[in-house]
């Protein structure tokens, strides 16, 4: 462990508590797979090609309800569209790093590992974002976000830590999956993770009337053709958003 | 439920949206160079994208319109996911939110 470099040591130690939370969703991901009729080999290979979970379980929901394949890519296209926030805001952070380091930052790039990574570069500019380490750390401590091969180190610390544990839990769902009597009705835990995820970015009033308008278009057309109750929500709902948005700043 | 597609829309799937993601995961780090980030008003439209998605992914799963107001709230998902809106709210923790979802799902169903 001690041969391993000090900045991904303390970027893989600072995303340990988010990786208990990692686990569950893991695993539904992996059991969602299997539950829609993925192989084994594409439950895993959903996981390790898109590595993106609130999109992995879109795609198996709605393959599982087969879809339409253009409502299908679209509408996991649209729910990573969030990423290129974040590809904007950690560019400057990875301006030095050789292509190569630079595709590879690109793909391990999570809600998780942007959050922790913009938490430390800026140095306390996001600490909610990210929980806190102790000084004491002394791998924490010998970190130097101005140096590009430690910023490189930290990221790639938290982001291969995320990944490991996104794969390994997506393995186990795959193979628990299967043994799960249908009647258990464990498909429900599909909006279950959906709705973990959309509770607690609810956090002002635009966001509210967003995921309001989002949900209420998308009961409504649910008996739409082409799922277009599910793509006619997402566009409604965030055009509500930045309308209320303009209200509250105008 | 379980899909009717093959391997090869299957896959077609996986890699078109894996590249996707990526192209979208990689956009402004490769642009660095040449441009400055997003421009604004593309960035709060991009704010609203995760609740207005997850909530048209989510509501139609425990909403089930029926005929009158009570029949479309008496409705173990709507119940159960009112419970596991509940539980995400005050401890923002997906483990605890399926546990309550599917808990709330089970007893419901043993009851109605």
């Amino acid at each position: 462990m001690s041969r391993l470099p000090a900045p991904l040591l303390a970027g893989a130690r600072a995303s340990v508590p988010l990786l208990l939370g990692l686990v569950p969703f893991g695993l539904v991901a992996g059991v969602a797979a299997v539950d829609a009729g993925l192989s084994p080999l594409q439950a895993i290979g959903l996981s390790v090609v898109v590595f993106a979970g609130a999109s992995q379980l879109a795609v198996v929901d709605l393959l599982g309800r087969d879809a339409p394949l253009v409502v299908v890519v679209l509408t996991a296209t649209i729910i990573n569209l969030r990423m290129s926030m974040y590809s904007a805001s950690i560019a400057p952070y990875f301006a030095g790093f050789r292509r190569r380091w630079r595709g590879l930052c690109a793909y391990l790039l999570t809600d998780m590992s942007y959050a922790l990574a913009i938490a430390t570069f800026t140095d306390g500019g996001g600490a909610d974002a990210a929980p806190d380490t102790p000084d004491s750390d002394p791998a924490r401590a010998r970190l130097d976000p101005a140096e590009p091969t430690h910023r490189r180190g930290y990221y790639l610390g938290t982001a291969v830590a995320i990944w490991a544990v996104w794969q390994v839990a997506t393995v186990a769902g795959v193979v628990v999956g299967a043994r799960i009597p249908d009647r258990w009705g464990v498909g429900f835990a599909v909006p279950l993770v959906f709705l973990a995820l959309l509770v607690p970015d609810l956090t002002d009033r635009p966001r509210v009337i967003a995921a309001l308008v989002g949900g209420g278009v998308a009961v409504v057309g649910s008996g739409w053709p082409l799922n277009l109750g599910l793509i006619g929500g997402a566009l409604a709902g965030v055009a509500a958003g930045v309308a209320a948005d303009r209200r509250a700043t105008a | 439920m379980t899909t009717t597609y093959g391997p090869l829309a299957v896959w077609a799937v996986v890699l078109l949206v894996g590249l996707l993601t990526f192209c979208i995961r990689y956009s402004f780090i490769y642009l660095f160079d040449r441009i400055d980030g997003v421009p604004p008003r593309a960035e709060s439209a991009l704010r609203y994208v995760p609740a207005a998605v997850l909530a048209a992914l989510v509501a139609p799963a425990v909403v089930d319109p029926g005929p009158t107001v009570a029949a479309t709230l008496v409705d173990d998902r709507l119940a159960a996911g009112a419970v596991a809106a509940a539980v995400a709210w005050y401890t923002e923790d997906v483990l605890a939110t399926i546990g309550a979802g599917m808990m709330a799902l089970w007893t419901m169903g043993a009851v109605l």
